[in-house]
């Protein structure tokens, strides 16, 4: 029986789901060491965002990369081994968390300043006559950062193909968006000429055409574009740092969860498959991971 | 016969080796503020490139951080992108894409990547320009890993010294015009100023040159300097044997980062002496680094520093003179050091 879209779709929320679960877990119980930011419950704008790329489309990530990095297709033992510092982690244990590389997807842990690195990446993809387009995430926080406004002056100048997607959480680790957003997220694109798609959602059919069309409307015009995601982070920030209410995190939970949206469109056949397809998936990263090597420093 | 030679200054070697390399390679492109003709950049370094290949000698906004950042997405991307920032002041402003972006994605990303991004940029003072168009800020970016920093001088090539870093994988390089440089003449070996030296350069892209003067015996002191600095060592050097016959050995690096001492060490294992002459402030300088590895490698040397005052660089030409190293300083400071 082929997979549906609505299945495939569930399959890479799930999946984001139980990796960062699993990743939050070993972190407790000491496995896992430094930090990580868990993207439990944004996972239907990577689902709908990874469903409408190209191929060889570039993508630069910030600090809570690991359920863009899934949903690009990136392997979770890969991204596991590199969670423990292990040598077969995706850079060898050298970036960790948040600085992880593989094919055309790169993060970096400098909160905006990976906005004019995507955007020279997509000045090269025009100079070079190249038809993919590069992709950069930063969440409300990053909106108070300098080098994005002179990015989105130059990408907007220049035509550049970028798609800069802001995922607003409302909150930047403890910061309400209140207390550090002025005015409004998509006058700010709108002032530099740069045209703007604005969804408040978690209903991931409901982004997966928005994010197509912003997507392909920066393909077929090589001219920039905002992708604006009005969203809820149900975990911490990073693992034990949540200051907000329990309560009001619990009934935003129960409203906005994108899995249990999604989950609805599923038979309860697909979900017990699903299910038992992620887990195995995930219990054989962490597993596989955990007796793999160190690195050792090369003179 | 030898053709009477055609004087070059510092500024047209470097801009035919942009002329040249872009001719050569088209990944290579050109960023930067103001640097379109019929301007050509502002100390004109650029000139006559954006008539020449109108596609790849973009004019930025005053954008340095991005214009930094989307040049190492240029390099990521495998084309080789050269930015001019107008002022080395202005470098600040780049500090982050420079040290948590460019120097960091090829070792961070386990050597998968690599940036080819040059960033050249004029520093020094000694034009009045006053204290935020003057400094010579290269030292705030030294043990920098994974950067190099160069910088050209009047010995023969400077020209070259940018083909080659503009050419290179291996990593981004920090590029530092002094701007009394420019107007220099490239100097020609075993003529003028250069006719009382022996000249040894070592081997590799960015060459550290070894000064000794032919007719001495014994040089008693190593003067240890790079860019401009080296115009006024040298001539500190040659008044100092003349007029006092004490002869000295000048080791004028092109590299400042990575550190690479050798040449430095055989200098100064002849003459126990190691006076370090530059235009950045003296505190946690270039020399303060050059000076500890010496004295880590060879005990019981001499050593002195020739530096800026720990000041702004005033912009009057009275105090700009007495806060920056002159001449006479370092003619004082060696005597000091050889009596
Ligand atoms: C330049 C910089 N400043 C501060 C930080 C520390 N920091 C990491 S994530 C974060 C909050 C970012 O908030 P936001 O952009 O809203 O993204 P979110 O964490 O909500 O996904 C901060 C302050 C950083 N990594 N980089
Ligand atoms: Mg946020």
């Amino acid at each position: 029986m082929p997979m549906s879209q609505d299945y495939d779709l569930y399959f890479t929320m799930l999946l984001i789901r139980r990796f960062e679960e699993r990743a939050l877990a070993e972190f407790s119980s000491g496995k896992l060491v430094g930090t990580t930011h868990a993207y439990i419950g944004q996972e239907a704008d990577a689902a709908a965002i990874f469903s409408s790329i190209a191929q060889d489309d570039i993508i630069w990530s910030n600090h809570r990369c690991h359920g863009h990095f899934l949903a690009y297709g990136g392997d979770p033992y890969r991204l596991a081994a590199e969670l423990m510092g292990k040598k077969t982690g995706l850079v060898g244990g050298r970036g960790g968390s948040q600085h992880i590389h593989w094919r055309n997807f790169f993060t970096n842990g400098i909160q905006g300043g990976i906005v004019p690195v995507a955007s020279g990446m997509a000045l090269a993809k025009k100079k070079l006559k190249s038809k993919d387009i590069a992709i950069v995430f930063i969440g409300d926080g990053t909106l108070g950062e300098g080098v994005l406004y002179e990015s989105l002056n130059i990408a907007s100048l220049w035509n550049l193909p970028i798609l800069f997607v802001v995922e607003n959480n409302r909150y930047a680790q403890t910061t309400p968006m209140e207390v550090a957003v002025s005015g409004s997220i998509s006058a700010r694109f709108e002032a530099f000429g740069i045209k703007t798609y604005e969804f408040e959602s978690s209903d991931v059919l409901e982004l997966r055409p928005g994010a197509k069309n912003a997507v392909d409307y920066v393909r077929e015009n090589q001219s920039p574009a905002a992708l604006i995601l009005h969203t809820y982070r149900f975990s911490a920030h990073s693992k034990g740092d949540d200051t907000r209410d329990r309560e009001t995190i619990t009934s935003i939970r129960a409203k906005f969860d994108p899995l249990r949206i999604q989950a609805s469109r599923l038979s309860a056949e697909e979900l017990k498959k699903v299910e038992s397809a992620v887990s195995i998936l995930v219990d054989d990263a962490f597993l596989r991971a955990s007796a793999d090597p160190f690195p050792v420093l090369k003179p | 016969m030898k053709n009477t030679p055609i004087m070059l200054t510092v500024l047209e070697s470097l801009n035919n080796a942009l002329l040249q390399v872009m001719e050569k390679d088209d990944r290579v492109y050109l960023l930067g503020e103001d640097i379109l003709d019929p301007y050509g950049g502002a100390f004109k370094v650029t000139r006559g490139l954006s008539t020449r290949f109108p596609e790849r000698v973009l004019s930025t906004p005053i954008s340095e951080s991005a214009i930094v950042g989307i040049s190492n997405g240029l390099a990521l991307a495998g084309l080789h992108p050269v930015v001019e920032i107008m002022f080395g002041d202005f470098v600040t402003l780049t500090a982050d894409q420079i040290i948590n972006h460019a120097a960091k994605f090829r070792w961070m990303y386990n050597d998968q990547v690599r940036v080819p991004l040059v960033i050249r940029t004029p520093m020094g003072g000694r034009r009045g320009y006053g204290p935020t168009h003057s400094q010579s800020l290269e030292k705030l970016f030294l043990g920098v890993p994974g950067l190099r920093v160069v910088a050209p001088n009047s010995l023969p090539d400077p020209g070259k010294l940018l083909e080659t870093a503009i050419s290179q994988e291996e990593r981004p390089i920090l590029f530092v015009e002094h701007k009394l440089l420019y107007t220099c003449p490239v100097l020609e070996y075993g003529l003028g100023d250069l006719q009382d030296f022996e000249i040894v350069s070592s081997a590799g892209p960015f060459p550290t040159h070894t000064l000794k003067f032919s007719s001495a015996e014994k040089s008693k002191l190593t003067i240890a300097t790079y860019g401009y600095n080296f115009e006024l060592a040298r001539k500190a050097a040659l008044e100092l044997a003349y007029e006092d016959e004490i002869f000295c050995e000048i080791v004028v690096f092109s590299q400042l980062n990575p550190f690479e001492m050798d040449p430095l060490f055989e200098s100064i294992r002849r003459t126990r002496a190691l006076l370090t002459v530059e235009e950045g402030t003296f505190t946690l300088g270039w020399g303060a680094e050059v000076v500890a590895r010496a004295a880590e490698a060879i005990p019981s040397i001499k050593v002195r520093r020739a530096a800026a005052l720990d000041l702004p660089i005033a912009n009057s030409k009275s105090l700009e003179e007495k806060i920056l190293p002159s001449q006479e300083l370092i003619k004082e400071l060696a005597l000091d050091m050889v009596n």
